[in-house]
């Protein structure tokens, strides 16, 4: 979407996302997705009176592999508490980093080159969840409001992007690059449907080069599509309101899905006064040099390295080609291509079958080795399997697993050597006389005829690729 | 009342058994807890379950501990699995804790006899222990006057020979000034010392657990079983805790001793007459006695009152009816918050609260809280400064004795100043403990204070025993 003349949006984003420790943030609860309500819980994240909380190191280790991959400062930090009562905060206080975040000032280039300034990436726990019963589902006006404290003390970083977002798909690539580095980390599952991933959204408008415009938060937004489309809502919908004379007010927004529009949850007269001030239940985190470190050499390669390690293996890549890239990355397979390449195999060929049957059934990925993938690209390299037999066979291979010759020759997929596919090409050949002399002559659509005349002969045993070779080498 | 020491020597020797000492401690508590109001829960089937423990670990052949059958109060903020535990507040009737603060723990497992919870100032706010929900406590050493607070109850079970000792905490001197009013030893050790895990917070940066005795080594007995590091409590010092019991004799031969102006200045004539007679005790004893003037601590207790409270605030939100305690219905549950906290707080907790909130507000939080930490930081270097030329500081632990109910109610700031001189220390997060010394006005005992660096503990106890000894118990 483009704006009006003359109007530029300035965005910035916060986004929330849980990490997969072990435990939550603060206590030795499990941190974990779907159990019954308020089954996994302690005195502590429960904030029973004289429950203390003790910092989990395991999370800082994830708050510095996200600080690293997105270039951010290793600061000494602090914890504060956040108070405001709300039922689902069990102490009617969050503990969050607030002036000395353990992250701070760094950045994230996106794949269009735009880089996108990293103001801090802090850690916070994350509250119970509310169940309002009657009423439109809000607090207010419900008949009654369940509490499952189970998410209590989970564990979040939240990272606050500077003002440097200029158009709602600038945004949109800038979260899911972020994704993807969360999921690099092994910081996050990157599950925006399970809301282990929440995006805000600081909006407003400006003419080109003028000051910042006022702002409006737009709130928990969960899937890129909705950041998207709630962004053009909301800076349209303050250009409209500026252009008829208006101004726009300070104001914490909702974004509704269905009516796809933007409402004002709270404006900033109303806003709470959190009165923050250091946890004195809690000591200074500072990080050593050694913990550093070795967080460090444990980081693994972020989206974009891989991205041009992996785009690097193909000669002149297709816009197409480019877009298989972004899947497979997104994904995590990368490892079949590059394992194919080592071999000295055909990367593009395993790049295609990597982004679609790979990727089709990313669950069972973990049944197809390496060395399986390769030789089945191997085999239709070479023409033993064709395109269609060597998608059934990695069919095979992810739902149960096994050896590709194996399943080819268990399913009938008879080798069809060099030899005899020579053989057969020079019978076609000398059978139709007047196509052949008019593939000589450079009309290409004959191939597809002797591709044709090829599958009949051998019942579809043959690779078409192999055919063509045949076909070209007695041009 | 034998010593606490006496007591686990005769149950340990077989000459006595826990469940006899439990059965001495219940009788006197019935015979005086409707006067005094010490106690507002006693745990009697508890307390026989664990002194029969005790017996059947001698009866085996086990070490029971060094602890082992002493009867022993624990203050209402202590959190005891299955036992109520109010803070003497509506807000928190009824509840029962699942878990057990450390210190219990700590006790039980040296062979104490938790006997049941004594009454306090609600949530420790107070000097007298007259702002308990449930009514307030008498010292026993005269009736009409309070035994101090807040942690009076714990004082009281001990002044009353009760129980032999008792458990305290200490936020602003809720531990040092009921020892002082009641003629105990009582003790504010280091911060981080003991844990704080299971003390209900009233200001976390603040609050220490210690012990409270008739003498200076049934103190020390109590504060190494309490000490120590609990990984449950992010502020506990790492360190082991430190030997006491082995050093209660050391005396105090060499040891620097500053009498500090700011620590006795404007006490009764009596109060001061004490601390002077106990400074030139230490000198008889060996010590070298300066007099010192730290000005900072003339600030301090104008931060407190910004810092506790604030942190109060903090602390105190999670009593709003939610998830235990008293609920007052309401068609909301903005309302329901509001109305349970309106029924379920006494006057000083709300005062506190909307001192601490105020304080923490934007537009305010530089100028009182903020101000406030500036004034701690001033305080713990002038205290630092103050050790590298003194190993111990003198003072007097409380302005007055114990003084009859109702006079300092109406005027908080009088109470406020209740704890002038104890409250430096808790800002400093360095030890001191209240001491016996000579008698005050009307007969009543005065505390005399003695402050020490982190970790001295063990010179403070040394000191203290000196004095007990030249006031004639030896």
């Amino acid at each position: 979407m483009t704006l009006p003349d003359d109007w530029e949006m300035v965005v910035g984003l916060e986004v929330h996302t849980e990490l997969l420790t072990k435990s939550k943030l603060f206590c030795g609860c499990a941190n974990h997705f779907g159990a019954e309500p308020n089954t996994n819980v302690c005195p502590v994240c429960l904030g029973l009176p004289g429950s203390l909380p003790v910092l989990n190191r395991e999370a800082v280790d994830f708050a510095m592999r996200i600080g690293m991959a997105l270039h951010c400062t290793i600061a000494p930090s602090t914890f504060h508490r956040k108070n405001y009562f709300y039922p689902d905060q069990s102490k009617d206080y969050q503990i969050s980093q607030y002036d000395l975040p353990i992250n701070a000032e760094g950045y994230l280039d996106l794949p269009d080159g735009s880089r996108v300034r990293i103001e801090r990436a802090h850690m916070e726990e994350d509250t119970g969840k509310s169940t309002h019963l009657g009423g439109s589902g809000r607090l207010a006006g419900a008949e009654s409001s369940l509490v499952d404290y189970n998410r209590c003390g989970v564990p979040l970083v939240e990272i606050v992007s500077g003002p440097d977002i200029r158009s709602s798909a600038q945004a949109r690539a800038y979260a899911a690059e972020l994704r993807g580095i969360l999921i690099a980390t092994g910081a996050s599952d990157g599950r925006l449907e399970e809301g282990s991933m929440r995006f805000d959204a600081n909006v407003s408008v400006r003419r080109p080069g003028a000051p910042f415009g006022t702002r409006c938060e737009i709130k928990n937004l969960n899937s890129l599509r909705s950041l998207q489309r709630a962004i053009d809502y909301e800076a349209l919908r303050q250009i409209e309101l500026i252009t008829e004379g208006g101004t726009v007010r300070q104001e914490t927004r909702h974004w509704d899905e269905n009516l796809g529009e933007t409402s004002t949850l709270r404006v900033k007269e109303d806003a709470d006064d959190y009165r923050y001030f250091r946890d004195p239940d809690l000591v200074d985190l500072a990080p050593d040099q050694a913990w550093q470190d070795r967080v460090r050499a444990a980081l693994p390669p972020m989206p974009a390295q891989r991205r041009r390690e992996l785009v690097a293996l193909l000669a002149d890549p297709s816009p197409a080609q480019l877009d298989a890239v972004e899947v497979v990355i997104d994904l995590g397979l990368e490892r079949y291509v590059h394992a194919v390449a080592a071999a000295a195999g055909d990367a593009a060929l395993s790049l295609s079958r990597v982004a679609n049957e790979l990727a089709a059934d990313v669950d069972h990925v973990a049944n197809l080795t390496l060395e399986a993938f390769v030789t089945t690209v191997a085999m239709e390299q070479h023409g033993e399997l064709s395109a269609t037999q060597a998608k059934t066979v990695l069919s095979e291979l992810l739902s149960v697993g096994g050896d590709p010759r194996a399943i080819a020759a268990a399913k009938g997929f008879e080798q069809l050597s060099a030899d005899s596919l020579g053989a057969t090409v020079a019978s076609l050949i000398a059978a139709h006389p007047d196509e052949w002399s008019r593939y000589r002559e450079g009309d290409e659509k004959l191939a597809q005829f002797f591709i044709g005349q090829v599958m009949k002969a051998t019942r579809g045993q043959a690779n078409g690729k192999a055919v063509i070779a045949e076909l070209q080498a007695r041009r | 009342m034998r010593s606490a020491r006496q007591i686990a020597a005769d149950v340990r020797s077989g000459a006595s058994s826990a469940v006899v000492e439990l059965e001495a401690s219940l009788a006197a508590i019935a015979a005086r807890n409707d006067e005094l109001n010490v106690f507002l829960h006693v745990d009697v089937e508890g307390a026989q379950a664990a002194a029969a423990a005790v017996d059947a670990r001698v009866a085996r052949g086990e070490d029971p501990g060094p602890l082992a059958g002493v009867p022993l109060a624990v203050k209402d903020n202590l959190c005891q699995v299955g036992v109520p535990t109010t803070c003497s507040s509506k807000i928190l009737e009824g509840w029962r804790p699942p878990y057990n603060a450390t210190v219990i723990d700590r006790v039980v497992a040296a062979g104490a006899v938790p006997v049941g919870k004594t009454n306090l100032d609600e949530f420790a706010m107070g000097s007298s222990t007259e702002n308990s929900a449930f009514g307030p406590t008498r010292n026993p050493l005269d009736p009409t006057r309070v035994p101090g607070g807040s942690s009076g109850g714990s004082a009281a079970a001990v002044a009353a020979a009760m129980v032999p000792l008792a458990l305290g905490s200490d936020t602003g001197g809720s531990i040092r000034q009921p020892a002082a009013l009641c003629g105990l030893v009582g003790v504010k050790p280091t911060y981080g010392l003991v844990s704080r895990y299971g003390l209900v917070a009233f200001a976390s940066s603040l609050d220490q657990i210690g012990p409270f005795a008739a003498s200076v080594g049934d103190a020390a007995l109590l504060l190494e079983v309490l000490a120590g590091h609990d990984p449950r409590d992010s502020t506990s010092l790492p360190e082991p805790a430190p030997s006491l019991v082995a050093h209660v004799d050391d005396g105090v031969a060499g040891t620097r001793v500053g009498l500090v102006r700011e620590l006795y200045e404007g006490a009764d004539e009596s109060v001061t007459t004490a601390v002077r007679a106990a400074a030139d005790a230490l000198r008889a004893a060996g010590a070298e006695v300066v007099e010192l003037s730290i000005p900072e601590l003339g600030a301090t207790l104008s931060a407190y009152y910004l810092i506790a409270p604030a942190e109060a605030s903090s602390n105190l939100a999670r009593f709003d009816g939610v998830r235990y305690g008293l609920r007052v219905a309401a068609d909301d549950v903005t309302t329901m918050m509001e109305a349970t906290r309106t029924a379920g707080f006494g006057a000083e907790v709300k005062r506190r609260i909307m001192l601490g909130t105020y304080a923490l507000s934007a537009g305010y939080y530089d100028a009182y809280y903020g101000q406030a930490l500036k004034v701690r930081t001033l305080t713990i270097n002038a205290f630092a400064r103050a050790y590298e030329r003194v190993d111990v500081l003198l003072g007097a632990t409380t302005p007055t004795v114990a003084f009859p109910f109702g006079t300092k109610t109406a005027d908080p700031m009088a109470m406020y100043l209740n704890d002038v001189f104890t409250i430096p220390t808790n800002l400093a997060g360095d030890p001191a403990l209240s001491v016996p010394f000579a008698t005050g006005e009307a007969g009543l005992p005065v505390g005399v204070q003695l402050l020490g660096p982190g970790r001295s503990e063990a010179r403070l106890f040394a000191a203290a025993r000196v004095l007990e000894i030249a006031d004639g118990r030896p």
